[in-house]
């Protein structure tokens, strides 16, 4: 783990992504403090305004500071992504291990429990569920839960597989470690970079998936700010205040596209298959250019 | 029996299992929900029930009854292709999603057939030309594809092709002209999804031995691209394309809503917003079977084009 921690700090790339992703996590959690006004209070003097010095980024149509409710918005959005994830990967994770280790029956009837799951379209599977329950921040945080964690069932499932089968798990078995430490000192911890990996790349998804949820109005609910809900609210105004959607959707895009490259600069230093692979296709690239 | 054989019908009996417990969740979700159907149905043809009418109502529509009976019964219906009535308009679901699944299907088809023509050969594009300008612009416009939440990018090209450009309609459904935002939406997402797929497999592809064969005997560069290369390559991505069908069909659904493009999305999502439970009912069992009927056609296709797992069985 230590190796990894080092050879992240050496990389520049990674460390650059890696704060950024900081500062857009710390946005929403400092909003009061950066916020320059109250992002639900009206101001009916200053009504659709492009610029001021009061706003920044001008007003909503009812008069609302644009660039607090930016600022605001992120609040929603982190939390309900980031408690889906901490769900979805905590059950993932945990059936995962059970199949993987345990196989057998366990692992059949898990595996056949997550096919299921996965044959269901999940996207249309939130919506639907989350209307049917009634939007609010429980029910879609819920909603979205219910159908995320596959993914790191599967995964975890695979590599405990794997890790399973090395000498060093035989020999801590016959040195007489108990099944529960066996799973925590040896093979989760050889499982959690891989997993990190996921998580990271997950982010962007789910703020992906939730932008759409609450363009549809089943996230988040008036006046609370939130990107996706802005989105829906000023697609009326398209025409005279094109800001108003430019805005919210260039601040989603800007969280998705930073978590996505984290993702990507931290699988490239835990994984070392795509190191090999960088040094192959660099050969192959001549081979091209030669023939 | 033929291999194959036994693992279509292996294939088709599990799909039973997937069905009883998606159709037991739909039918639970819409009893567990915190509205009452009675009362709904009246609110939406829009009339007062007194209380004794609405008891009468409830007897009628079985709501008296355990849940597994209404289960069985709603359940048993659907078998037969009833899946009730809209509480809003009183027209049959299946009547009500029929009108509407040409519209769906005119939508996903032409952001398919965008699909498969633009990103076949831009993936191959940048795979080739792997580390030059054309492979890096590619990846940079891919990567915002990938990267941004599709109904933004139709607000984007509704704004641009709608409202400055003035070239096509914003939204409605209708002629040809009306499906060119909305399919073009998609299918930015799509394209730029699999030109990232097609590159990699390509890629992927590139560095196995048996290439070595057809360059030993100096081949030209072309030949081993499209004949070796690619046909193995876009294997990989067959089976990618499956997944992503449940991710085309939740886009659809967004797309469809933004763009007023009449098709079954849409008409889950005015659904949605009045609590019409059957025609949520049928939308979700609906997608629910093209969506696992579609893996099944691309599992099994993948099996035929690949002799090496047809052999392994």
């Amino acid at each position: 783990m230590s190796y990894y921690v080092k050879k992240a700090l050496r990389d520049p790339q990674f460390m650059l992504f890696f704060c950024l992703a900081v500062i857009l996590i710390l946005i929403p959690i400092l909003a009061p403090w950066l916020a320059p006004n109250d992002p639900i209070e009206n101001d009916y003097a200053n009504l659709m305004i492009a610029h001021s010095d009061k706003y920044p980024l001008g007003t909503d149509q009812i008069g609302r500071c644009f660039l607090s409710r930016l600022i605001y918005g992120g609040r929603t959005s982190m939390l309900i992504v980031f408690i889906v994830i901490a769900i979805s990967a905590s059950i993932g994770i945990l059936l995962g291990v059970l199949a993987g280790y345990l196989g057998g029956k366990t692992d059949t009837f898990i595996t056949r429990f997550t096919d299921i799951v996965i044959a269901v379209p999940q996207t249309v599977f939130v919506i639907a569920l989350v209307s049917v329950m009634g939007p609010s921040l429980r029910n879609t945080i819920l909603a979205m839960s219910l159908v995320s964690w596959t993914e790191y069932c599967r995964v975890t499932r695979a590599l405990v597989l794997s890790l399973k089968q090395n000498t060093y798990v035989e020999e801590g078995r016959m040195a007489g470690m108990r099944e529960m430490r066996l799973v925590s000192r040896l093979i989760l911890p050889n499982v959690f970079p891989h997993l990190l990996v996921l998580i990271t790349q997950d982010i962007g998804a789910k703020l992906l998936t939730l932008s759409g949820l609450s363009l549809l109005g089943l996230a988040s609910q008036p006046p609370t700010p939130e990107w996706g809900y802005m989105l829906s609210e000023g697609r009326q105004f398209m025409q005279s205040a094109p800001r108003l959607i430019f805005l919210p959707g260039m601040t989603i895009v800007l969280n998705v596209i930073i978590f996505n490259l984290l993702g990507d600069s931290l699988r490239d230093i835990l994984d070392p298959r795509f190191i090999k692979k960088k040094t192959h296709r660099r050969q192959l690239k001549q081979w091209l250019e030669n023939t | 029996m033929n291999k194959t054989v036994k693992y279509v019908i292996g294939r088709l009996l599990f799909l039973i299992p997937i069905m009883l417990i998606l159709s037991f969740f739909v039918f639970a979700l819409t009893y567990l929900s915190p509205s009452d159907p009675v009362m709904l149905k009246f609110q939406l043809m829009g009339e007062v029930p007194d209380p004794a009418v609405v008891e009468q109502a409830r007897e009628e529509m079985g709501l008296n009854d355990p849940f597994l009976v209404q289960y069985g019964r709603w359940l048993w219906k659907a078998l037969h292709g009833d899946l009730g009535e809209s509480y809003k308009t009183g027209v049959s679901v299946w009547k009500t999603m029929l009108g509407r699944i040409p519209n769906t299907l005119k939508l996903t088809g032409a952001t398919l057939l965008l699909t498969v023509l633009l990103a076949v050969p831009l993936g191959v594009l940048s795979a080739v030309y792997q580390n030059r300008f054309v492979d890096y612009l590619l990846r940079f416009i891919s990567f915002f594809g990938v990267s941004m939440p599709s109904f933004w990018v139709g607000f984007l090209l509704m704004y641009l092709f709608g409202i400055k450009l003035k070239l096509l309609p914003v939204m409605g459904s209708g002629d040809i002209r009306h499906l060119i935002l909305p399919s073009m939406t998609l299918a930015f997402w799509m394209i730029s999804l699999y030109v990232r797929r097609v590159r990699g497999s390509m890629l992927e592809e590139m560095n196995k031995d048996y290439l070595n064969g057809g360059l030993a005997r100096g081949l030209p560069k072309r030949q081993i691209i499209f004949q070796q290369i690619l046909p193995n390559s876009l294997l990989s991505v067959i089976t990618m394309f499956g997944m992503s069908i449940g991710g085309l069909m939740g886009g659809a659904t967004i797309i469809e809503t933004i763009f007023e493009w009449k098709g079954i999305g849409k008409m889950a999502v005015d659904a949605i917003a009045v609590k019409d439970f059957p025609i949520i009912q049928g939308y979700i069992l609906w997608m629910a079977v093209i969506y696992v009927v579609i893996n099944l056609i691309v599992d099994l296709l993948y099996r035929f084009l690949d002799p090496r797992i047809r052999l392994e069985g």
